[in-house]
This record gives C-alpha cells, structure tokens and sequence, in this order.
C-alpha cells in the first residue's frame, strides 16, 4: 500500500468516529452521554456516515476512471449522462406519488440509470471511438434534463413539486440502514469494476492506437467503464440525489500526490472522495441554518466551484 | 518468424498489397502522402482489421493471436503521441511493460535498459511536460522498447529529432535489427531509407510500387513516377544525397 493511502485511511479511521459525535446534539465522550446516545449513533449517524464513505468513494473512483477514460482533467461522472439517468428516475417516483411506498424512490432511480447505461452502450455501440460515446453521453443528459424540467413544471401538487426540487439536491439527511443495504452492493461492485480497469486507463495515457498496441481491448474496457460509472454513480444517486463537483474535485486534489498514473489514482480518490463526502457532510450538520440543514449537494456545489475556478485560473496562468 | 501481409485491402487505402518482411532487418515504407504508408503500419500491427486479405504472424493470422500476446511480439510506435497526463519518464517508459505478467526484476531490467539505450537516464524522473520535443520523442521510442518486441513498427519515427539525434536513432534501429528484431519504418526522407535500410517497400496509392534493395528500388525513374519530382542521386552507395528538381540534360 502507498504512503498516501496509508495516510488517507489513517484520516478516515479519525474523521469517522468524530463524525459519530457532531451534530444538531453533540455527544461528548468525557461527559455523560444523554440518555437516546446510542440511538442516535447507531441509528442516525453510523448510516449516514457509512452512506458518506460509500457515496464519496463511488463518486471519486467514477470521477478518477472518467477522467483516465476521457483523458481529460475537466470529465466528471455527470458526463455519460447516467446521474441525470437516475435522478430522472427517481424524480418520475415523486412525480407519480409512488415514492411513498419504500424502496420505490431508490429502484426508480437505478431503473433510470440502467435505461441510461443501457441507452449508452447501444448509441456507442462497437465502435471504440470516446468522442462518440462522449457525445451520447451529454445527449442523454441533456434528454433526462429535459425530461425532469418537464416533470417538475408539470407537477401534479405543490407538495410534488418542492419534494421533487428538495431531492434533487442531494443530501444524506434521515437515510436509514435500508439506504446502506442499497447503495453498499452497488458502490462496492461498481468500485471493484474500476479498480479493474486500472490497467487499460493507463494504456490509453498514450492515446486509443496505442492502448490496442498494447493488447488493450477497447470494447471490454468501455463495458467495465459502463458498468463501473453506473453502479457508483447509480447507486449513490438512488439513495442521495445529485451530488456534484466530488468526483471533479478529488481526483484533481490527489493526482499531484500520486505518480499521475489513471491506476494509481482510483484507490486514492475513493478514499479522499469518502473523506470529503464524510467532512462534509458533518459540517452540514453543524452549521446552524434557520429551519433545517443545509443541503450537501449545495454545499458541495458552494465548496467546488472557486475550487474549479481556482484550476481554471491555474490552467490561464499555465499557458500564458 | 516472418510479419506477412496477404492481399491486404482497406477501403480507400489499401488495395492489394503482399508483403513478407524477415527479422534482422531494417524495412523502410516509403511513399507520398496518402500513399498508405501509415494504414500499411496499423495493419501489420494488428491495430486496424483489414477489409480484405489477412495479416500472419509466424505463419498464424494475427487476428486470431490472443491481444496480448501480440503486444509483446509487436511494439508500435505512432507519429504523434499526445501523453495525456504529466508522467515522469520513467514512468512513461514502464507503459511497455503492460502486456507482460507482472515481475517486478525483469520489468525493471527492461524499463533500464530501455532508458539507457535512448540515453535518458539523466531524465528518467523529469515530467514530461518539461521535456524537448527530441527527448520527449525519445522517450516515447523507450517506452515501446521496454517492451521488449520482436517487431517495431515505427511512423515517421525520426521527424522530431535534430541532425545528430537522426544519425543516433538511425544506428540505434540497425543495432535493434543486428539483435535480430524486425525494424519496420515508415520514412519520409528518401536519403535516409537509401542510406541506412537494408529494404525499400515504395507505396503509391494502396499498392507496392516497388519493393527491394534500396539501391534498386530508388532509382531515379521510380521517384519521377511515384512522388512526381526530377531527382537524382549524389554520393556514394551508404553515403547518397537526394538533389531534387527536374534533371535537365546539358
């Protein structure tokens, strides 16, 4: 294991259980703890951080293996068009009212996903070519984009529709065990399936002929890019809505610390993107905000854009 | 221990062209643009699949060798190269090593002998990004020779390079196909592949125009026909000059 790994797990192994103890009650270890302490960590806070891990590190290995995948710094997990996928899904569950039922939001929701995976491969089809599956990617975005403005202006109640906008923002607020048992599998498997592609991504660093030259197959590695980037993608918009900029950012805060290899860089952002969802995520927590919490995805979107501008300006300064 | 290529046709590129290129030597694809110099090289290389004829390896058709195998026995070396991210050299020279089962000795013997042979060893932990054009060309030849192939198959391998770089990279690929490798190169420098190739293969739209000893096969009358210029040759046979312009008689 490398020293940045070690270092990200040992930061991981801290911030968890500080996170068990922040929140609207702080619970403080030295003092006596009230009476509901062990319900509310082992029911509200240890889901919500074990969803922080498994969204943050499917986010950032998604974002790691697009980014090798398109070789380009600026790809994002939204790019394939499979985030949009589901949460066209799952925003159709509260359009329909069948989100009152539980598990039908989350099932929407990968139903969506599949329909965009799906979608993609048959667009893409056998060509190899990135630039094409690029494009379908940003199509289906744009049509699950356009399809979720309708279904939110065509709202059948007032109540549908501000539960319609307020998912969409993405948090991890009052997720049960249930959303683990959902999103774990998913994550888990889709982690797996990039960490798998490690090699090819490194192979295409010198572009697509080159990949082939050395015995890379393109087609296989677009289908464990598909199957990857769905089920974390997938899975963590099924159980916490849109969460942007995480798998953008993370991969770019750890790539000058690895050897700038795509392989080396998948085991490092899934641990920074689980820290960083987990920090997050407690800050929202925390912060006192009249009538609720702030919403992790705004606050993420808050968190990454000067971020994003910061790298754009850098890159301004780079070619000047 | 034979690349052959049997009635290879590509749409639009290649039509009909039977090749059988030996180990041991340097081959040079020569041609106009256009020409199907760089479709020939994908071909061989397996990168691209013919729309007719087949291409064998070792008397097997390459189609049907298992991808890895293949990318041990052939390295392929592109015209441009963009590397995506800022590696190190040494790292980017270790991208060869991927069809090969992991061994971390041998993997390393090769990535050094690799970074020696193009003379990188002073750069082997510069990024890249920092890199000249010459050098960062050089590397990317090291990376494909880490790989230790049987064939090289380069694209204009030479265009990057200075004078003195040429003439180095130009003995280099001799003292490849002295160790037996099969060195093919398409070049576009005619006094270069009458100099230092022991094979020409002329290409002139999708077909072979000739094919031979390069002192044969370059002749004056084939360089009017095929590149549509007046030539003629300076120098002594290993040391020729190409003087173009139309040959007027006195």
């Amino acid at each position: 294991m490398t020293r940045l790994n070690r270092i990200l797990l040992a930061l991981l192994a801290l911030a968890v259980p500080l996170s068990l103890l922040a929140g609207r009650v702080w619970l403080d270890p030295l003092a006596d703890l009230p009476a509901n302490a062990l319900i509310i960590i082992t029911e509200l806070r240890l889901p919500r951080a074990v969803l922080a891990l498994l969204v943050g590190g499917g986010l950032g290995a998604a974002g790691a293996a697009m980014q090798g995948y398109l070789r380009n710094p600026l790809a994002d997990p939204g790019l394939f068009g499979i985030a949009p996928g589901a949460a066209l899904g799952a925003v159709l569950s509260l359009w329909t009212g069948l989100a009152a039922q539980p598990w039908t939001l989350p099932g929407f929701a990968l139903i969506g996903a599949g329909a965009a995976m799906a979608l993609l491969a048959l667009i893409a089809g056998r060509s190899g070519s990135v630039i094409l599956f690029t494009l379908a990617g940003m199509m289906i975005a744009s049509l699950a984009g356009a399809l979720m403005s309708l279904a939110i202006s065509l709202a059948p109640t007032p109540f549908a529709l501000s539960e319609i906008v307020t998912w969409l923002m993405g948090a991890l607020s009052d997720r049960s065990w249930n959303d683990v048992a959902i999103a774990a599998p998913l994550c888990l498997a889709g982690i797996v399936t990039l960490l798998a592609a490690g090699r090819a991504l490194d192979a295409l660093t010198l572009g697509d002929e080159v990949a082939r030259s050395l015995g890379i197959n393109p087609a296989r590695l677009r289908l464990l890019m598909i199957a990857g980037v769905g089920l974390t993608v997938g899975g963590s918009v099924a159980v916490a809505g849109i969460i942007g900029f995480v798998g953008l950012i993370v991969p770019h805060l750890v790539r000058p610390l690895t050897d700038g290899r795509p392989s080396q860089l998948l085991v490092p952002s899934v641990l920074a993107g689980a820290l960083l969802l987990l920090i997050a995520d407690c800050l929202c927590r925390v912060l006192p905000l009249a009538g609720g919490e702030l919403r992790l995805g705004i606050a993420l979107s808050l968190l990454g854009a000067p971020f994003f501008l910061r790298l754009l300006l850098r890159m301004r300064n780079g070619l000047a | 221990m034979t690349l052959r290529a049997h009635d290879l046709t590509l749409a639009g590129r290649l039509a009909g062209v039977s090749l059988t290129l030996a180990p041991g030597q340097v081959t040079a694809i020569c041609g106009p643009n256009g020409a199907g110099k760089s479709s020939l090289l994908t071909c061989l290389a397996g990168l691209v699949p013919p729309t007719g004829g087949d291409v064998s390896l070792d008397d097997g058709a390459l189609a049907a060798i298992p991808a890895s195998d293949r990318a041990r026995a052939i390295g392929y070396l592109p015209q441009q190269a963009h590397v995506a991210w800022d590696l190190s050299v040494e790292t980017l020279v270790a991208l060869g090593r991927l069809p090969w089962n992991r061994d971390r000795s041998e993997d390393a013997s090769a990535i050094t002998a690799a970074i020696a042979a193009l003379d990188l060893a002073d750069l082997r932990r510069r990024p890249v990004g920092q890199l000249s054009g010459g050098e960062r060309a050089r590397a990317l030849l090291a990376r494909v020779l880490a790989g230790q192939p049987r064939w090289l198959l380069a694209d204009e391998p030479l265009a990057n390079f200075d004078l003195m770089h040429q003439q180095a990279l130009l003995a280099q690929f001799r003292n490849l196909a002295g160790q037996g490798m099969g060195v093919v190169l398409v070049l576009h420098d005619l006094a270069q592949a009458m100099n230092h190739a022991d094979r020409v293969v002329v290409m002139h739209g999708g077909k072979i125009a000739a094919d031979g000893h390069p002192e044969t096969v370059l002749d004056t009358a084939i360089i009017a026909r095929v590149w549509q210029t007046g030539a003629r040759w300076l120098g002594d046979p290993g040391q020729r000059a190409l003087a173009l312009g139309p040959v007027r008689a006195r």
